[in-house]
């Protein structure tokens, strides 16, 4: 165990030295030490993060408005960014299709190729960064562009809307959502899961029978249900919320058994028994003692309960009964991918599951990698 | 057991008026009442309801009372069988759901079959031949259909199988059947169009039972008793099928019970995608055209359904499993 987590001493002082460590190390310090040789996890840990930036600079990094319809636009397919110009000198730059209707056809064709520079930290559509400060700088965009010639990394949909940058802000909302739910139903889990164990009894049992009557239930025709009963006149931010409360009643009972489970468990322990010799109120003894000992729990099963509630989120703005548009979720995007004929003419459309299955997978691993440090004495 | 049996019944009966009470709740929540949408989509149709009937409807529905009173009178409705009647289709919604529930059923039940019959021999590998290339490729399979949502996983085959085999792949029968009344030919072709949507479902489910049975076999695997056995020279296809796969099987068959909801979930879903003459699809247009009778009467039906199929399985796996019942006594 101790040779596995400092590696191998040769010397006997040094393996003194690292049981002196590991003695008197933390549970925090333990928990990371171990949670840091899971490597899949380490790294899923980084892609969570990033996406997580992503979701915070996601106007800067979007190249254009994500609601600007055009449709002389519709259906652009992603414009490759090439670094080098025909003579291999350094140019980074796009080569934009201008669409112009046929005369004798009145077809759109797309048969005008020009070269447009990128450039970084141009100006285009004004927004407030982190909802704070007003600017109108993004990261990368076209140098000194017509008016008709855009920049699509990664094309754009029916309504000519440039599909980087609603990815980029459906991300901001798909991944606040499931932060938002979790949060609540964490709320809810650890409320009804550590009342259930402390009281027991009757309490215990109407808890547990709730438990067991929602995990019976097939959610996401009630979910649909309830979702579909929403106000139409009701404003984006309100739909968020009811969506995310929605999915978080649902959800929260992986969580209450968790607690619950612990809570029993580490009830029988010694030290809370000292704890009470001691004198400790029931409050110390709660958040001092048990708390700490199972947060790692916690945290391991919260991170396992996001990716449902991203799915959750995707699955019902798929349907067209979760987020509405104007909104811009993954769910949304992928909403316009729905149907075989618009796949086939635009594949790139389906770009938006590369994200939703690049986060949930590393969610689970993350939480693999959680739930196995959160023990780190076994 | 017998207290058991009682007991679980009970908590089955009890789910059941939960998930009425929400139905019902479903039925209730959009704004206005069902009569007065009702007379207007019949005034708008042309036929015409006088003051009378509309009298009428209003005490048979008992609008205006408070909610107990108009869920016990659809309650008592409903249990004679008279769900009420679709709106969009001006028809009674049992006439509407007819076969699709069925095959709702079917279809949950199909992926559960196959569910079983993939983890089971692939947790078993993958325990037996821990860290091998079979067991890292099952593991990175599994969570990949863990990661991926099936509507997703649906959307991508349907498009793989557009884009390089030309065929489109949804539907339950071939065009010359959809209509037509049953008979052996159309069971046939249902069977022949099954095991798509059947696997795509199934998919999210195996990857979790995998990785639960091969954690418990490996648990199991490093017990005494199967050195003994290995020591005592049985063939190693004996010691491991006979004593410590059984023992894992345990909580591997427990997990059907929440395996069911979660199939009759997922076939909503990918009802929509590959267009399934399911329930979901029905479902989602009754949502979006606030037909609430007939939502009402599909998230009611599905609830009962997959309730009673939990129960059953309970039961099932309580007669099989010896264990389950020793515990109980």
């Amino acid at each position: 165990m101790l040779a596995r987590l400092f590696g191998s001493s040769s010397s006997a002082e040094g393996a003194a030295a690292a049981e002196e460590r590991f003695a008197v190390a933390s549970q925090l310090k333990l928990t990371w030490w171990r949670f840091r040789r899971h490597r899949l996890a380490v790294a899923s840990g980084i892609v969570v993060i990033l996406f997580y930036l992503l979701a915070a600079l996601a106007d800067f990094l979007a190249t254009m408005d994500p609601h600007d319809t055009d449709a002389r636009r519709t259906y652009t397919p992603p414009q490759a960014i090439r670094f080098f110009d025909d003579d291999w000198s350094l140019r980074p730059h796009v080569v934009v299709l201008r669409a112009r209707r046929d005369p004798s056809t009145f077809r759109m064709v797309r048969d005008q190729a020009t070269k447009v520079d990128l450039a970084l930290f141009v100006e285009g559509y004004s927004y407030e960064l982190f909802g704070l400060f007003p600017t109108n700088v993004h990261l990368l965009g076209l140098k000194n562009p017509q008016p008709s010639e855009t920049l699509h990394l990664l094309g754009t949909d029916r309504l000519g809307r440039d599909l980087w940058s609603r990815l980029a802000v459906a991300t901001r909302v798909s991944l606040t959502i499931g932060l938002v739910s979790v949060a609540i139903s964490l709320f809810l889990g650890v409320l009804l899961g550590g009342v259930s164990a402390i009281y027991g009894g009757v309490v215990d049992t109407i808890v547990q029978r709730l438990i067991e009557i929602i995990r019976s239930m097939p959610t996401i025709p009630l979910w649909m249900g309830l979702a579909a009963a929403l106000p139409n006149t009701w404003s984006v931010m309100q739909i968020y919320f009811a969506i995310t409360v929605i999915i978080a009643l649902l959800a929260w009972t992986d969580l209450a058994r968790v607690v619950r489970g612990k809570f029993l468990s580490l009830r029988e322990e010694d030290f809370v028994t000292a704890a009470e010799l001691a004198g400790a109120s029931q409050m110390r003894i709660i958040f001092r003692h048990l708390l700490p000992s199972f947060l790692s729990h916690i945290i391991a099963a919260t991170s396992l309960a996001l990716p449902a509630m991203i799915i959750s989120e995707t699955s019902l703005s798929f349907l067209g009964l979760g987020l509405r548009p104007p909104a811009i979720s993954w769910g949304i995007l992928l909403q316009d991918a729905q149907n075989i004929e618009a796949l086939a003419l635009a594949p790139w459309l389906l770009a938006a599951a590369v994200p939703v299955i690049t986060v949930i997978l590393a969610f689970n691993f993350l939480g693999d990698g959680l739930r196995d440090a959160a023990d780190p004495y076994g | 057991m017998l207290a058991f049996i009682v007991r679980r019944s009970l908590l089955a009966i009890l789910t059941i008026w939960v998930i009425s009470v929400l139905s019902f709740a479903i039925i209730q929540l959009p704004p206005g009442d069902f009569v007065t949408a009702y007379i207007a989509q019949l005034s708008a149709s042309g036929a015409s309801v006088s003051e009378a009937e509309a009298v009428a409807l209003r005490e048979l529905y008992g609008l205006g009372q408070p909610f107990y009173v108009q869920y016990a009178k659809w309650m008592a409705r409903v249990l004679a069988g008279d769900f009420g009647v679709s709106m969009e289709w001006n028809r009674p919604v049992t006439e509407v759901i007819g076969d699709r529930l069925w095959l709702t059923v079917l279809i949950s039940f199909a992926a559960l079959v196959i569910t079983w019959g993939l983890a089971l021999p692939i947790g078993i590998y993958s325990a037996v031949r821990q860290y091998s290339i079979g067991d890292y490729l099952f593991t990175l399979v599994g969570f990949v259909g863990l990661a991926v949502p099936n509507f997703l996983l649906a959307l991508v085959i349907m498009y793989l199988s557009f884009r390089f085999l030309g065929a489109n792949v949804g539907g339950l029968f071939s065009s010359e059947f959809e209509l037509a009344d049953w008979s052996w030919a159309k069971v046939w072709d249902l069977m022949k169009h099954l095991p798509l949507p059947a696997v795509i479902l199934a998919l999210g489910g195996t990857a979790q039972l995998i990785r639960i049975m091969r954690a418990n076999l490996l648990d199991e695997l490093r017990r005494p008793y199967v050195v003994t056995a290995r020591a005592k020279g049985l063939p190693e296809r004996r010691v491991i099928l006979k004593y410590p796969v059984r023992a894992a099987l345990n909580p591997f068959a427990s997990t059907v019970a929440y395996l069911f909801p979660y199939l009759v979930s997922g076939s909503v879903i990918i009802s929509i995608v590959l267009s399934l003459p399911t329930v979901g699809p029905l479902l989602v247009r009754s949502l979006i055209s606030q037909d609430m009778f007939l939502a009402g009467t599909i998230v009611l039906l599905l609830g009962v359904l997959t309730v009673v199929g939990t129960l059953i399985s309970d039961l099932v796996l309580m007669w099989v499993d010896p264990r389950i019942r020793y515990q109980l006594d």
